[in-house]
C-alpha cells in the first residue's frame, strides 16, 4: 500500500484571508518572527501496491483537474510517500 | 477487530464478583446494586456502559423528573391543540387546516465552552434531528447564546466560535434563522450557555412517533457511519477491564457535518412520504443506546440488535463504544419487511448509508449481540425510562433574603433631560441592548423564502401554507437577572415575555417549550431556583392556558461554586391565519399615534438601567400579572388582525425608553413623545416612566382614523392606555418633548458601535 | 415556458428558485444532479446552496454531476442558464465561466439586502432591465469573493461582460472583497449568467427586499420566446 501526497496553494497573486488571519494571531501568542502565512491544502491518495511513476503521473493529472482550481491555485507539489512517512519523488513541471 | 475478552451474558451470569468501573462511568453505588437487581446478575461492561450513560443526569433527569412533573398536569383547553406532548421527540401542536407544528429548544452548553465551533453546530444538529424524527420538514431555527462579560477575553475566544457553528450549521442545512437572543452577563462566564430551537411542519396524518412494534419489523440504522465521537468516559471500560495497552484516548467533541444532515432531511421526507416507515429515532446524547432502548420500550415488544452490522468509520471500536458513540448525522427507523426495499432505494437515490442493524420481537427485553454472542439482554424501560429518579434537597438560597433587601431605591437616578438622554444612550450602547447585526448577519435568514419576520423584530415569523398564508410566530426569552431575585417569579416573566413577543406580531400563542439552564443540582439552593422555575412555569402554562410541549434541562452550568444565574428560557408558539398580517416592531408611516398599553410603576430591580448604571442585582423583579398579559395579548393580536396598528413593540429590558428607540431604529423614522399626561395618570416621574420595566405593557402605532376602533378595543377589556406621541418622519429624532431630542444618527451610531469594536477588527 | 432548476445533494434555493420562475409567469421543472437529461427545457437555473457541502472548493464536485455533461454542451450552444451564487460557483468550475470564487475577505457568512448596478442589460436574463439600473436583492455567502487574473478581468470589462457591480457607497468597500466589486458576470455569448447574490429572494412582497428579482426570470421567459 502506498500514498501519493499532493500539495496545493492559492496563486501568489490570491487574497489569502485565512492565511492572513493566521499571521494575525500568532503574534498574539508570542510568534513574532513570522511575516506571511499561506494556507494550502494537502491530499493523501492511497494505491494499493507500489508508487510507481504510472501513478504518480495519475496523481498529477487527479491534482491538476480536481483537486485544485488552476484558475486560483497551483499544484505545489506531488510525491510518494514511504512507508516510515518519507516524501520522495517527481515534483511536477512549473 | 478484536474485542479482547468480550464480556458476553453468560460471562456475567458466571463471574458475579467481578469489580466494575461503575463509580468511574459516573453511577452512584445504590444504581450499580439496583442494576444488579433488576437483570438478577451483574450486568456485561456493555450494559454497564448503557446503564451509565442512560441513567447520567442528561439523558435520565433523575433531578429534575419530579419537579417536571408539573408540566403535564394540564388543563382540557390545554391539551386541545395538543397532538403530541411531553415524552416524544419534540411536542407537536394543530395550528389549524390540518397542518401541525413540532417545535423545541434544547441546549449544548458543555461541548460548546469546549470546543466553540462544533458544540454550537452540533447543538443546531441535534435540535433539528429531534424536528425531524418527528416526521416534520424543519422551516426555522434560532438560537438563545449567553456569554461572559463582552470584553472578557474568554468571551473573545467562545463567541465568534460558537456564532460561527450555528451560522455555519443551520446556514448549510438551509433553514433560516428568524431569531433568538445574545445575552452578556458576567455570571456565564465560565459557562456559556448555547440554547438552540427548531421548528418544522407536516400534516397532521404525517406525525411520526419513536416506537417499535410489529414482531419482525426490521430496524434500519441509516445515516452517517458511527465513530468514535464523543464517547469520553466510556473509554474507561476499555482500559480498566480489559488489556493494559487498550484504545487509544478518544475524543470526547462531537463533529458536525451540516451536508450529511442536509441529505438525511431530504432522505427522511422522502422515507415519510413514501410510508415506509413505522417508528423513527434520532441518535443523539448516549447515540445507539439511546436509540434502542426508547424504540423498544415505547413499542410493544422486544427488540434484538447485531452491533456488528452497524456501519464504523472505526474498526477499532470496542461494544461499549459504538453502543456510546454520539457521532452526528444518524437516524434510526422501524420498518415493515415488505417496505424494506422501497426504504433502501429512496436511501440509495440520497446515497445514504442504511443497514438493517435488528428487528423487533415478541420478546420483553432488548438484547444486543456481537458476532453471535449476546452481549446486552435488559429490560429496555428500566435503561430509557425507569431510571433513578432523585428528590434532592432544596433550600432557599441564605442570600437571598439580603439580596431581595438590597433594593435599587437608593440609586442615583438622571436629574434631568440631558441625563435622561444620557442614560438612554448608555443603555442602546451597551451589550445587551445594543445592535447584534454582527452575529445576525452571519445568518442566512431568507432560505426557503418563508421568512415573513425575523430578528430584530420581536418574534420570529415563518409562514407555513404558501397558499394561504397561515403561519406561526415564535419568540424565545429569559431575563436571568430578574429570576436570580425570584426565581418563580423569573419564569413567569419568561413566559410574560415570549407570549408578549409572539402577540405583538398578531399570532394567537399556542404552545411553549423550555430550556431550563441552572447550576449543580447538588447545591440545594440551586435545586430550590430549579423547582420554584418549574413551578412558576407550569402555574403560568395553566393561567395563560398554554401547555408545555416538551423541553430541556442542563444542570451543572457552574464553575466552582458560582452558579450561573437560574436561565429558565421559555419559547412561545404562536399561530397566525395569515402571516402577511404579521405587524412589524418598528414604524415607518408617518401620520401615526403612538400609545402606550399598560400602566407603568416604580420597578427597577433587576432592570437593564441598575445594570449598565450601576452594576447593581438587587430588590425583586416586576410584578408579574398574568390576566393582564392575556389581555394585553388579546388586544395585540385583534389589533393586528383588524390591521389598526402600523407597528407593536413590547416592553421589556430598558423599558420604555428603549422600546421607542428600537421602535424608531427599525426604518430610522423617529417620534414626538410627550410623557405628561401618563406621569400624571401613574403617578410616576418622567425617569420612571422612561426606564422602569414594569410588565405587562407594549406600544403600538396607530393610523390616526384608526384610533377610535383601536381604543375601543383598549377599553372593551378594561386595559389601560394612552396617547403618548406621534410618529414623526421629517425630524430624524427621538424627541421626548420636555426632555431631550435624540437625533437617530446619533443613536444609530452608539446602538450598532459596540460588537464590531470588540469582533470586527480581528 | 419550462425553466429547469436543478438540484444537488446540498442545494438550498432550489425550491425558492422554482417559486421565482412560477411568480414570474414560467412552469419550473426539477431536474435532478444524476439524470444526465435536461428534459426539453428552455433555460436552466442552477440554484444557491451548499451542493456536496462546498466539499474541496464549493461547487468543485457538482461540476462533475451526469446533469452537468447535459448542461455544458447545451449553455456552449445558447440554452440560457442562470448561476446563482452556489451555481455561479458550479458555472466557474465547469469553467463555463471565467474566473473563481474564494472566501469573503471579513472571513464570516454575510447575509444582508445588497444593492447592485445592472451594467449589461443585453444578456438573457437581464433584457427586462434598464442599463444601468439599482436594484435591491439579496445576498448571502461564506464564499463570494469573486477573483480572476488582471488578463481575465481586463477582458470581461473590454468585452461589456460585467452583467453586475454591487454598489459600493463613498469610500466603503463590497461586502466580499470581489475584485472590481463584480457581483455578475456572462459569457461571451450572453446565454450564461452567474452572480452571487440571490434574485429568487426578491420576488415576493414580505418575504425579501423588493420585487427586482422578479425581472431575471421574466426577462429570460420573453428571451425565450423571441428566439
Amino acid at each position: 500500500m502506498g500514498n501519493v501526497v499532493v500539495d496545493v496553494m492559492l496563486k501568489s497573486e490570491i487574497l489569502d484571508p485565512q492565511g492572513q488571519a493566521v499571521a494575525f494571531a500568532l503574534p498574539r501568542l508570542g510568534f513574532h518572527q513570522f511575516t506571511d502565512v499561506r494556507q494550502g491544502k494537502r491530499f493523501v491518495l492511497t494505491v494499493e501496491g507500489e508508487v510507481t511513476d504510472e501513478v504518480l503521473a495519475a496523481a498529477r493529472e487527479a491534482a491538476e483537474t480536481m483537486l485544485s482550481n488552476p484558475v486560483i491555485e497551483d499544484v505545489v507539489s506531488v510525491r510518494a510517500q514511504s512507508r516510515t512517512g518519507h516524501l520522495n519523488g517527481v515534483e511536477p513541471q512549473a | 477487530m478484536t474485542q479482547g475478552a468480550l464480556d458476553t451474558v453468560a460471562a456475567a451470569a458466571s463471574s458475579p464478583e467481578v469489580e466494575q468501573p461503575w463509580a468511574d462511568l459516573g453511577l452512584k453505588s445504590d444504581e450499580y446494586d439496583r442494576i444488579r437487581e433488576i437483570l438478577g446478575r451483574r450486568p456485561t461492561s456493555a450494559e454497564l456502559a448503557m446503564y451509565s450513560v442512560m441513567w447520567s443526569e442528561h439523558c435520565s433527569y433523575k433531578s429534575s423528573k419530579v419537579h417536571l412533573a408539573q408540566f403535564s398536569d394540564s388543563t382540557e383547553a390545554m391539551k386541545e391543540k395538543l397532538l403530541v406532548g411531553i415524552g416524544e421527540n419534540a411536542g407537536v401542536v394543530d395550528i389549524g387546516d390540518g397542518w401541525a407544528v413540532t417545535f423545541k429548544v434544547e441546549s449544548h452548553n458543555h461541548p460548546s465552552y469546549v470546543e466553540p465551533y462544533q458544540g454550537a453546530a452540533t447543538g443546531v444538529g441535534g435540535i433539528v434531528r429531534d424536528i425531524m424524527s418527528m416526521g416534520a420538514r424543519p422551516i426555522a431555527v434560532m438560537d438563545a447564546l449567553r456569554f461572559g462579560a463582552l470584553d472578557h477575553p474568554d468571551t473573545l475566544r467562545v463567541l465568534p466560535g460558537i456564532v460561527a457553528g450555528v451560522g455555519g450549521y443551520g446556514n448549510c442545512l438551509g433553514l433560516p434563522n428568524i431569531g433568538g437572543e445574545v445575552v452578556f452577563d458576567s455570571c456565564y462566564q465560565g459557562n456559556p450557555l448555547v440554547n438552540a430551537l427548531s421548528v418544522g411542519k407536516m400534516r397532521i396524518e404525517d406525525i411520526h412517533l419513536a416506537k417499535a412494534s410489529g414482531v419482525g419489523n426490521k430496524v434500519v440504522l441509516f445515516g452517517a457511519k458511527t465513530g468514535g465521537d464523543g464517547i469520553g468516559g466510556v473509554s474507561v471500560l476499555a482500559s480498566e477491564t480489559f488489556d493494559a495497552d487498550g484504545p487509544a484516548k478518544r475524543p470526547a467533541v462531537q463533529v458536525g457535518d451540516p451536508f450529511a444532515e442536509k441529505v438525511l432531511i431530504e432522505c427522511c421526507l422522502d422515507l415519510y412520504a413514501a410510508h415506509v416507515v413505522d417508528g423513527i429515532q434520532d441518535l443523539g446524547g448516549a447515540g445507539l443506546s439511546c436509540a434502542t432502548s426508547e424504540l423498544a420500550s415505547n413499542g410493544d415488544g422486544g427488540m434484538r440488535v447485531w452491533l456488528d452490522r452497524v456501519p464504523l468509520r472505526d474498526a477499532s471500536l470496542r461494544v461499549e463504544e459504538i453502543l456510546m458513540s454520539e457521532s452526528q448525522e444518524r437516524m434510526m427507523a422501524v420498518v415493515e419487511p415488505g417496505r424494506l426495499e422501497e426504504f433502501m432505494a429512496i436511501a440509495k437515490r440520497w446515497d445514504v448509508e442504511a443497514t438493517v442493524v435488528g428487528e423487533v420481537t415478541d420478546g420483553k427485553n432488548l438484547e444486543v449481540f456481537w458476532a453471535g454472542e449476546l452481549v446486552v439482554d435488559v429490560p429496555p424501560r428500566s435503561v430509557a425510562h425507569d431510571g433513578p429518579v432523585y428528590n434532592r434537597p432544596m433550600q432557599r438560597p441564605a442570600y437571598l433574603d439580603a439580596l431581595q433587601a438590597n433594593v435599587p431605591d437608593g440609586l442615583a437616578r438622571p436629574a434631568d433631560g440631558e441625563g435622561l438622554k444620557a442614560a438612554l444612550l448608555a443603555l442602546m450602547a451597551s451589550p445587551n441592548l445594543c445592535d447584534k447585526s454582527w452575529i445576525t448577519n452571519q445568518y442566512d435568514r431568507y432560505v426557503m423564502g418563508n421568512t415573513a419576520l425575523a430578528t430584530p423584530d420581536d418574534s420570529g415569523v415563518v409562514r407555513v401554507d404558501e397558499e394561504t398564508g397561515r403561519g406561526v410566530a415564535i419568540s424565545t426569552d429569559c431575563n436571568s437577572r430578574y429570576a436570580k431575585l425570584d426565581p418563580y417569579a423569573g419564569a413567569q416573566l419568561a413566559l410574560a415575555e415570549a407570549y408578549r413577543n409572539v402577540s405583538t406580531a398578531g399570532a394567537v400563542p399556542l404552545a411553549i417549550s423550555d430550556c431550563l439552564n441552572f447550576g449543580s443540582p447538588e447545591d440545594p439552593g440551586v435545586m430550590w431556583q430549579f423547582a420554584e422555575a418549574v413551578r412558576g412555569i407550569a402555574e403560568g402554562c395553566r393561567t395563560l392556558g398554554i401547555p408545555v410541549t416538551g423541553g430541556n434541562v442542563s444542570l451543572y452550568n457552574q464553575t466552582g461554586e458560582e452558579a450561573i444565574h437560574p436561565t429558565p428560557v421559555v419559547a412561545v408558539l404562536g399561530v397566525m391565519d395569515d402571516v402577511a398580517r404579521r405587524t412589524r416592531s418598528g414604524w415607518k408611516e408617518p401620520d401615526q399615534v403612538i400609545y402606550l398599553l399598560g400602566t407603568t410603576a416604580d420597578e427597577f430591580g433587576g432592570s437593564a438601567w441598575t445594570q449598565v448604571a450601576h452594576d447593581h442585582l438587587g430588590g425583586l423583579p416586576p410584578r408579574v400579572d398574568l390576566d393582564r398579559e392575556r389581555r394585553l395579548g388579546e388586544i395585540l393580536v385583534d389589533a393586528s388582525r383588524d390591521g389598526l396598528v402600523g407597528a407593536a413593540h413590547d416592553l421589556s429590558e430598558g423599558g420604555l425608553a428603549v422600546a421607542l428607540a428600537e421602535a424608531s431604529l427599525r426604518n430610522g423614522v423617529g417620534a414626538r413623545i410627550l410623557l405628561d399626561e401618563v406621569c400624571e395618570r401613574d403617578g410616576v416621574d418622567a425617569f420612571t416612566l422612561l426606564f422602569s420595566e414594569t410588565a405587562g405593557r407594549a406600544i403600538v402605532a396607530v393610523p390616526g382614523d384608526e384610533q377610535v376602533r383601536f381604543t375601543d378595543l383598549c377599553v372593551a377589556r378594561g386595559f389601560a392606555h394612552a396617547r403618548i406621541g406621534v410618529v414623526d418622519d421629517e425630524g430624524g429624532a427621538l424627541d421626548v418633548q420636555g426632555q431631550f431630542t435624540l437625533p437617530l444618527a446619533e443613536l444609530r451610531t452608539a446602538h450598532t458601535a459596540t460588537l464590531p469594536a470588540i469582533f470586527a477588527s480581528r | 415556458m419550462r425553466v429547469g432548476v436543478v438540484t444537488f445533494p446540498g442545494s438550498l434555493d432550489d425550491h425558492d428558485a422554482q417559486r421565482a420562475v412560477r411568480l414570474a409567469g414560467g412552469e419550473p421543472v426539477a431536474l435532478w444532479h444524476g439524470d444526465d437529461s435536461l428534459r426539453d427545457v428552455d433555460a436552466v437555473v442552477l440554484p444557491g446552496g451548499f451542493s456536496y457541502g462546498d466539499y474541496l472548493r464549493a461547487g468543485a464536485i457538482a461540476r462533475f454531476a451526469p446533469v452537468m455533461s447535459a448542461l455544458v454542451p447545451a449553455a456552449k450552444g445558447g440554452l440560457p442558464v442562470l448561476g446563482i451564487c452556489n451555481g455561479f460557483q458550479i458555472l466557474c468550475e465547469s469553467h463555463l465561466l471565467p474566473g473563481a470564487m474564494i472566501q469573503n475577505d471579513h472571513r464570516t457568512f454575510i447575509c444582508r439586502d445588497q444593492r447592485l448596478r445592472v451594467e449589461n442589460a443585453a444578456t438573457a436574463w437581464t433584457s427586462g432591465f434598464e442599463q444601468g439600473a439599482e436594484i435591491t436583492v439579496v445576498l448571502k455567502n461564506q464564499d463570494g469573493q469573486y477573483v480572476a487574473d488582471r488578463r481575465t478581468l481586463h477582458q470581461l470589462e473590454g468585452e461589456g461582460r460585467v452583467v453586475f457591480r454591487y454598489v459600493v457607497e463613498e469610500g466603503g468597500r463590497n461586502p466580499n472583497g470581489s475584485y472590481r466589486d463584480i457581483a455578475g458576470i456572462t459569457n461571451e455569448r450572453g446565454n450564461v449568467v452567474g452572480l452571487m447574490p440571490h434574485p429568487e429572494h426578491a420576488v415576493e412582497e414580505g418575504y425579501g427586499p423588493s420585487l427586482d428579482g422578479l425581472t431575471f426570470f421574466r426577462s429570460v421567459l420573453s428571451s425565450v420566446v423571441n428566439a
